[in-house]
């Protein structure tokens, strides 16, 4: 019945490149598109249900301390009975972490921080329902202890000890290095700015809960839901096929769908609960700001001798994930010395979690501009020094790569942009005619990001001609489409496999009753599910070529038609009316920890710079990406674009304001917090280089969805320094901290 | 948000008259005005929607050979004019320089001149703000403020006044017509029309209740060279961290006139005649411009307890630099350079 592979050892076999339908690789267009382009798509807030009463979430207006008395009687009086409150102990305190399969801490009667939900108001509307939450009177006491400030020396702080890196002495490498760079940077907090807000519609049948909305990882958020209520997980379903985006804030369940459950029990009717813009500003996930110190050290040819990445994040006290932002420094460079440390600040800011590229999106970045540091101070090109220091093993830990890119992408990349053009000497210096206001700079960086693969099933059923209709194909699995393309991707895998044309197979995703995945998150959604997919099809594959009397090594699938050892028949005649079936079921093995699995990107930036104002824009940008078989160029290429472009917010614009007196987010909505426009982005050019990874998948794929944005914010800070000579270490470049480093550069 | 009554306006004199009740609020496009319903901080008993009032959505000619444009014009189609185009192009670019297209579409004359500060404490319920609750407290000097004010503000409040039209229509000499319940209504230069915040930041503006903005009219085209240049945190759809028209005339290098209004740094747009007085009759050259920057700056205080990074005080910088990179792309646009304007883009 079922397929199951364990990736023990490589696999070398390139099935799928010997198959004959044409379509894995090519940019087949998402079968989805359609429906979302014309709003047939609903999402999770869309939904209707009969007699469907609304939630509105009440926030904490202090950083902590506890909930003293709740007092309904103003809302009462203005309301009447039509509404509830809600304030149940098992209303989240945070969202779940991605992939912990549990609930986080639930106790709405202890707050942590600013804009924690205290309580759920329902009503028959939802205008009655937001007006009763503002009539709410919340009574605190205690709470004045309270951190808001990582960096401040009364801020508690621990080592995540397991995370250091010490190898050979970086401090006397520092010390008789011919060049170093040794400087501090700061990247700002981060959210996912997922179009979607967090949104669920609960409704019971008996014991059994349903729950649409909108979520990454329907596996682990199912026994998140059920450990969060107390009820078996067989009897929570949940219901999640378009997600408008998640980068991460959707990985863990979260408040909205655990108020929706309770309300819809206590109420016998179905409940909706939708963030408003604000709320998910503050309920849900941050990226941590990081303090970086990088230290660096080369001899004379800039040869690396030594890395130093020392840093510091953030999250709520209790609260168990770190900003990984050390992860990209372990192996994105050879060097002989290396000192890595994470540091870890309780602050009751909100929660920090992952969003999209946990540790690399803001460690390479920073890494990178040290980089360009060094090659200024060394005096070599910046594509030059990466070249040299290209690591032949993961110099961490002694590990082969699988395959590895990185020279390929940096030489590719510095061809198509032209970079010789670049003049090391920043233009400002060049220029001295102040009519001349806009100073143009160019700017590159390194990428790399991790590679991971996670278990996953997939069912894959091959169904008899209809009415004289060609064979048709149904793939089935729990995985999520949160706007990247798996509906694409998966479909193609199975058209590819199977020998038919796109339209023929139909994918199903989202429904926590099908077979499970790892979901969308850490980009191993299409490798992993793909993989079960690609599993479950070699043995529809194995079927159809026993019936047809062939090995399946030999049998060729195409349009419906299979065709080996001397026989050439329809998929439909095989058939003979009958359905076949299989479940593909793919899970990591040795290969995850005998390589070292990355992928690799470089990025070339060109800007200009306001000498007066400082002010940046960013005037053309190139990527360069390698990542295994890429097996949907138009998606993967959207993903690349979609990266490049966080890239220019955390460069440009991006950033959470926290109130130093009690942690609030200042910035709530899309008006203060500064995701890039489109006058933003320039012509983005994407490129992406053949590789196959033995070691990765039986895809010979990797990841790709989170590759763009691990380092891309550095190439143009370093075209902006190649354009004004500044350095800005604090980010994001905004006018006056441009212009502040200038006044220090120049 | 709160329960409201609404009441479709026949005419202006039904118009005024309903609003002079206590806790009624005009509304026009709505843009500005529902957003603060919704978030609570506008809680308005009735609303009186004065959109569907004839006659006040045209842009007329005046006998002087000014123009005037009325209230219910949208920011897209006096932005579009072609006569506002040719005659008065700081105008259609301060538009086109703020909000986004669909907002545009929506937001009228009146409604743009009278948008609340984009004050984040303001707008955030928990916390004290002495415009939404007069003596409650300004939370806003404590935090981590970027669109707040550094003249005309006072202890009791540094909101800006946030928007780009109302710049243009300083610089342009523009006067507001209104007409009031009961009686005539008047005339008001934007300088007569905006309080400053003082002790009672609640009061942004001297309308009376039930008086309502008609009509802005701009006096006769003033030529010379129009430049809006908007200094912001990304490319497009952001408010001013500072920003500056300007209107020059340039003869034979020489500056005949020049006039220069600041827009993000003040409750309202800001002007100062001694910094233009300053201009006239000299050539351009970065210690004028220094000048006119010094004095235009000269009573500026940032009382942002603290800017980015702990330090106060990039905003009059940003200010100064700002008036210089306007004023010389005014310059070289007389000149006839290109004067490339990347401020400018919507
Ligand atoms: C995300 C966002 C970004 C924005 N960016 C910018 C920007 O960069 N630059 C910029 O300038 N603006 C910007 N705006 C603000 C926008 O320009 C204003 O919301 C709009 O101009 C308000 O016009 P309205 O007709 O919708 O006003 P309404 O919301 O209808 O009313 C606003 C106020 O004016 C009063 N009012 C309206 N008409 C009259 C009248 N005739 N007489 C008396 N009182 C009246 C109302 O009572 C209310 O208090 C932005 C808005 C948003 C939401
Ligand atoms: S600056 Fe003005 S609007 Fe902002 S909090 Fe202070 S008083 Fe309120």
């Amino acid at each position: 019945m079922n397929r199951h592979h364990k990736m023990d050892s490589a696999d070398r076999q390139n099935r799928l490149d010997g198959m004959a339908q044409g379509l894995i690789g090519t940019d087949v267009p998402r079968p989805d598109g359609m429906a979302k382009a014309t709003g047939t798509a609903t999402y999770a807030a869309e939904e209707r249900r009969e007699g469907m009463l609304h939630g509105v979430l009440v926030r904490a207006t202090v950083p902590g301390g506890r909930v003293a008395d709740v007092d309904t009687d103003a809302l009462a009086k203005a309301l009447g009975d039509d509404v509830t409150v809600i304030t149940d102990a098992r209303l989240l305190q945070v969202p779940a972490q991605g992939t912990d399969g549990k609930a986080p801490p639930q106790g709405p009667d202890l707050v942590h921080y600013v804009g924690q939900p205290l309580a759920l108001v329902v009503a028959p509307s939802f205008e009655v329902a937001r007006h009763g939450a503002r009539l709410l009177g919340i009574r605190y006491e205690g709470g004045e202890e309270g951190h808001f400030d990582p960096e401040d020396d009364a801020t508690p702080t621990e080592l995540r000890d397991k995370k250091t890196v010490d190898i050979g002495d970086l401090d006397a490498a520092m010390a008789k290095a011919a060049h170093s760079v040794d400087a501090v940077w700061r990247t700002p907090g981060h959210v996912s700015a997922a179009m979607e807000p967090h949104a669920a519609v609960a409704w019971w049948e008996g014991e059994h809960l349903t729950v649409r909305s909108a979520l990454q990882m329907l596996k682990f958020n199912r026994d998140e839901l059920a450990d969060a209520l107390g009820i078996p997980a067989e009897n929570v379903r949940l219901l999640a096929p378009f997600v408008g985006g998640g980068f991460g804030s959707k990985l863990g369940i979260s408040h909205e769908a655990v108020g929706a459950a309770i309300a819809a029990r206590q109420l016998g009717r179905p409940v909706r609960v939708v963030l408003s813009r604000q709320q998910v500003f503050e309920a849900v996930m941050r990226r941590s700001e990081t303090r970086q110190h990088l230290r660096l050290c080369a001899d004379e040819e800039g040869r690396l001798t030594g890395i130093g990445h020392d840093c510091l994040v953030s999250n709520l006290p209790g609260q168990d994930f770190a900003e990984p932002v050390i992860q990209g420094s372990r192996f994105a460079y050879a060097a002989p010395n290396r000192h890595l440390s994470l540091r870890l600040a309780r602050v009751n800011r909100t929660c920090a979690g992952s969003v999209r590229a946990p540790g690399e999106a803001v460690g390479l970045t920073a890494l990178e501009n040290a980089m360009d540091e060094l090659a200024e101070a060394i005096g070599i090109d910046p594509v030059e020094l990466r070249l040299r220091n290209v690591p032949e093993e993961d110099p961490t830990d002694g590990k082969p790569f699988s395959s590895m890119m990185m020279a390929e992408v940096l030489r590719e990349g510095a061809r198509r942009f032209d970079w010789q053009r670049r003049n090391p000497i920043p233009a400002l210096r060049r220029e001295g005619d102040p009519r001349r206001e806009w100073l143009r700079g160019m700017g590159m960086s390194l990428l790399v990001r991790g590679n991971i693969l996670d278990e996953a099933e997939a069912r894959v059923r091959l169904l008899p001609a209809e009415d004289g209709a060609p064979v048709r194909a149904e793939v089935e699995t729990d995985m999520t489409d949160i706007g990247t393309g798996s509906y694409a991707v998966l479909s193609q895998i199975a058209a590819e496999m199977l020998g038919l044309p796109m339209e023929r197979v139909t994918t199903r995703l989202g429904d926590s009753a099908l077979p499970p995945s790892p979901g969308s998150g850490g980009s191993w959604g299409a490798g992993s599910s793909g993989s079960s997919v690609y599993l479950a099809c070699l043995e529809l594959r194995t079927r159809l070529a026993r019936a047809l009397g062939c090995d399946e090594g030999e049998l060729t699938l195409r349009d419906g038609q299979a065709t080996g050892g001397n026989h050439s028949r329809p998929l439909a005649e095989l058939l003979d009316g009958g359905t076949i079936e299989a479940v593909g079921h793919i899970e990591p093995g040795k290969t995850a920890k005998e390589r070292r699995q990355a992928t690799y990107g470089a990025q070339f930036a060109e800007v200009e710079v306001s000498r007066h104002t400082g002010e940046v824009r960013v005037r053309r940008m190139l990527g360069v990406f390698a990542a295994g078989r890429i097996l949907n160029s138009r998606t993967a290429r959207s993903q690349c674009l979609g990266g490049m472009t966080f890239g220019i917010g955390m460069a440009l614009s991006e950033e959470l304001e926290h109130d130093p007196r009690d942690g609030h987010l200042v910035n709530r909505d899309f008006a203060g917090y500064h995701i890039p426009v489109n006058a933003d982005v320039p012509q983005l050019e994407v490129h992406l280089m053949e590789e196959r990874d033995p070691w990765a998948n039986p895809m010979q794929s990797k990841g790709i969805g989170e590759l763009g944005i691990c380092g891309a914010a550095a190439a143009i800070t370093n075209a902006i320094h190649n354009a004004t000579g500044a350095r800005v270490r604090d980010y994001p470049a905004t006018p006056d901290r441009v212009l502040a480093a200038m006044a220090v550069a120049n | 948000m709160n329960p409201f009554a609404y009441h479709r306006a026949r005419d202006e004199q039904d118009a005024t008259a309903t609003a002079a009740d206590d806790g009624t609020s005009f509304v026009a496009g709505a843009t500005n005005l529902v957003d603060l319903m919704k978030l609570g901080v506008k809680t308005p008993g009735r609303l009186v929607d004065i959109t569907r009032i004839e006659g006040l959505d045209r842009i007329e000619r005046t006998d002087d050979g000014g123009l005037r444009i009325g209230t219910l014009v949208t920011n897209s189609d006096l932005a579009a004019d072609p006569v506002v185009r040719r005659d008065y192009p700081v105008l259609s670019r301060a538009i086109l320089a703020g909000a986004s297209g669909q907002l545009r579409n929506k937001a009228t004359t009146g409604g743009n001149l009278l948008q609340h500060p984009r004050c984040p404490y303001f707008q955030d319920l928990a916390m004290p703000c002495n415009m939404r609750e007069p003596g409650s407290g300004c939370a806003a000097q404590g935090g981590p403020m970027r669109l707040h004010a550094i003249l005309g503000t006072s202890a009791a409040c540094i909101a800006a006044h946030p928007g780009d039209m109302g710049v243009a229509m300083g610089v342009l000499d523009a006067a507001v017509e209104t007409a009031r319940p009961g009686q005539e209504g008047r005339s008001l230069s934007l300088e007569e029309l905006y309080r400053l915040p003082g002790e009672r930041p609640d009061i942004r503006t001297v309308l009376e209740p039930g008086e309502m903005i008609r009509a802005v009219v701009l006096p006769p085209p003033p030529g010379g060279t129009h430049v809006y240049r908007k200094v912001r945190d990304r490319a497009s759809y952001a408010f001013a961290l500072v920003s500056t028209a300007v209107v020059l005339r340039l003869e034979d290098g020489y500056i005949q006139a020049g006039r220069i209004a600041l827009g993000g740094v003040a409750p309202r747009p800001w002007r100062n005649p001694h910094a233009e007085e300053a201009m006239t009759g000299e050539p351009p050259s970065e210690a004028l411009f220094d000048r006119v920057a010094n004095i235009l700056l000269a009573e500026a205080v940032d009382r942002s307890a603290l800017g980015r990074d702990g330090a106060p005080g990039f905003k009059i910088d940003l200010a100064r630099r700002t008036i210089r990179a306007a004023l010389w792309q005014a310059v070289e646009r007389s000149e006839g350079g290109a004067g490339k304007t990347a401020g400018e883009a919507a």
